[in-house]
């Protein structure tokens, strides 16, 4: 893997945040290497600059030092290769499902019945079709996050950068979208950033998590979870899972006195 | 914030998404399952709408009792006998109608104008700061002036014809939705405005898709409230010189001591003023049906 050139490259990524007279550093010195197809979840306490991260990615923010890499180039702002789930869904509120899906089409000029085609596809994908002329209004939390990664699937990104998707869901949904999510990604394998707070979330999903510190933002800790476990029920049951969430666990909430000792070694690629 | 926001914040009264007339029967489907029955709410409405109804008709039936009351009583008020039977002399002759015919050309062509240039001003101002730099210090300066206050000057200005009275209702109506729009283009929600920027919008789309249908809601209620200025304004409006118009009617009564015709104009104005506002309102229920309602 480390032959291939890295999908997403941050290189050095310091971000820094004027509030007032106060200068607040979200993210110092950040560095991070995806592969292609690979899944990361990145990890962390709130103010750890992960959501920064994924904006700066995104192309929403500008990192004040340092460089974000998409496909060896240099990061300039929003694109169609990068599609982007957010927390509170984000949906348009007086679209329809099935406008809201076609939205991103409209934007690149898709042809109207391509449009319709494609949108019915990804409705379909994420179970939606019965809802496809219904308004956000009426559909629950999880329905809404449906929505959202279907508009974002719609524009055929290769990459995916989910900033705490389920974050809001209960217990249930969570885990019924995480098993969708993780069933379409096996098959097409696009490359995923996917931010979140809660450590099993993290682990279940990764193929690497990412722990960040807080104050200033970076990468504390990097957790290898060995892609021949099937994500399934058993493994999320298994002491290896338990095994790999504590260690997480312990990186995430017990932070001081290692940080020095860590921060280096992040940038490895598997 | 600006001083601005802050202060028409508290003025607004009927606020985007919580009007008065929305009922609970719009709440959002919690869970799964009850996303599925997208017609339950409708259901509920209509049974829960003849209530408040009742409660209405009784309502005004009691103040038109206190009112006969008060005028039997001997205060200075016509009973309602009598302002029935003027309304009907009005009618017949044709001066009620004309009469409201020429407020409402007035009204209406003020408010429409109002509108007009509000909502265009109120865009400018909340998307580019500039403007927004630019065009608020006078926002603010005329909306401390009561309108009425200008129509000396006004009448200075412009003379006695329909200029300075529709300019004046025009003042009134502008003031009051221009802030309202600004307000909504200020409140668009950032990430509605970023989830367009990554699937593709450029500013012309995120402004033409995102932002106009997002403050539309405040655009109606800034609307609503720049009605209710109009008429407001329009019985001093019509202080000026003018020969026709329930206002005129209202000030040529006073002179008589006539006041069977003076409650003919208020109730008329009333009426008139009510009905534009449903028409509105129905406006606003049909352009923000996708709004969550709490």
């Amino acid at each position: 893997m480390t032959s291939t050139p890295a999908k997403i490259s941050v290189q050095h990524v310091t971000k820094t945040f004027s509030l007032g007279r106060q200068t607040f550093t979200a993210l110092d010195d950040v560095s991070l290497d995806i592969a292609h197809h690979e899944f990361v979840t990145v990890v962390g306490p709130s103010g750890c600059g992960k959501s920064t991260l994924m904006n700066i990615l995104a192309g929403l923010e500008t990192p004040t030092a340092g460089r974000a890499l998409v496909d060896g180039a240099p990061v300039s702002g929003p694109g169609p290769e990068r599609g982007v789930i957010f927390q509170q869904y984000a949906l348009f509120p007086w679209l329809t499902v099935r406008q809201n899906v076609e939205f991103g089409l409209r934007t690149t000029g898709v042809p109207k019945r391509e449009r319709r085609a494609r949108a019915e596809h990804f409705i379909e994908l994420v179970g939606l079709e019965r809802f496809a002329d219904a308004l956000p209004k009426t559909l629950s939390g999880g329905m809404r996050q449906r929505c959202a990664i279907a508009r974002a699937y719609a524009v055929d990104p290769s990459i995916l950068l989910m900033d705490e998707p389920f974050g809001a869901l209960d217990a249930l949904t969570r885990v019924k979208l995480q098993e969708q999510l993780l069933k379409t990604w096996s098959q097409d394998r696009r490359t995923v950033l996917f931010i979140t707070h809660d450590v099993d979330e993290a682990v279940f999903l990764a193929n690497r998590v990412v722990v960040m510190a807080a104050r200033p933002g970076r990468v504390y800790d990097v957790v290898e979870v060995d892609p021949a476990f099937r994500r399934d029920e058993a493994f999320r049951l298994s002491p290896e899972f338990a095994a790999l969430r504590n260690r997480v666990w312990h990186s995430v909430y017990h932070q001081e006195g290692r940080t020095a000792a860590l921060s280096g070694s992040h940038s490895s690629p598997s | 914030m600006s001083v601005l926001d802050k202060r028409s914040a508290g003025r607004r009264q009927p606020r985007p998404g919580a009007s008065p007339d929305t009922d609970a029967g719009d709440t959002a489907a919690a869970d799964s399952t009850a996303g599925a029955d997208k017609s339950a709410p409708e259901h509920g409405r209509s049974g829960r709408r003849g209530l408040p109804l009742a409660l209405n008709a009784v309502s005004v039936a009691l103040g038109i009792a206190l009112w006969w009351a008060l005028a039997s009583a001997g205060f200075k008020l016509p009973t309602p006998p009598e302002v029935v039977s003027r309304a009907g002399t009005l009618i017949g002759d044709g001066t009620l109608a004309d009469d409201a015919l020429a407020s409402l050309t007035r009204v209406l062509v003020g408010f429409a104008l109002g509108t007009a240039v509000a909502v265009p001003v109120g865009f400018l101002m909340g998307w580019y700061g500039i403007l927004r730099g630019l065009i608020e210090p006078w926002i603010q300066f005329f909306r401390t002036i009561p309108p009425l206050a200008i129509i000396p000057l006004a009448v200075v200005a412009m003379g006695i014809d329909e200029t300075p009275k529709i300019f004046v209702i025009f003042l009134a109506a502008f003031l009051a939705c221009v802030i309202s729009t600004f307000q909504g283009v200020v409140n668009v929600d950032r990430t509605l405005i970023n989830a367009a920027r990554v699937l593709g919008a450029g500013d012309a789309t995120i402004f033409a898709r995102v932002v106009v249908p997002a403050s539309t809601p405040f655009i109606l209620v800034g609307m609503r409230v720049g009605l209710g200025s109009a008429w407001a304004t329009l019985v001093a409006a019509e202080l000026i010189a003018a020969q026709e118009g329930l206002g005129y009617r209202m000030q040529n009564a006073q002179l008589y001591y006539d006041l069977p015709t003076i409650f003919v104009g208020l109730i008329s104005i009333g009426i008139l003023g009510l009905l534009m506002d449903r028409v509105l309102l129905l406006a606003e229920r049909r352009l923000t049906r996708w709004q969550e309602r709490r």
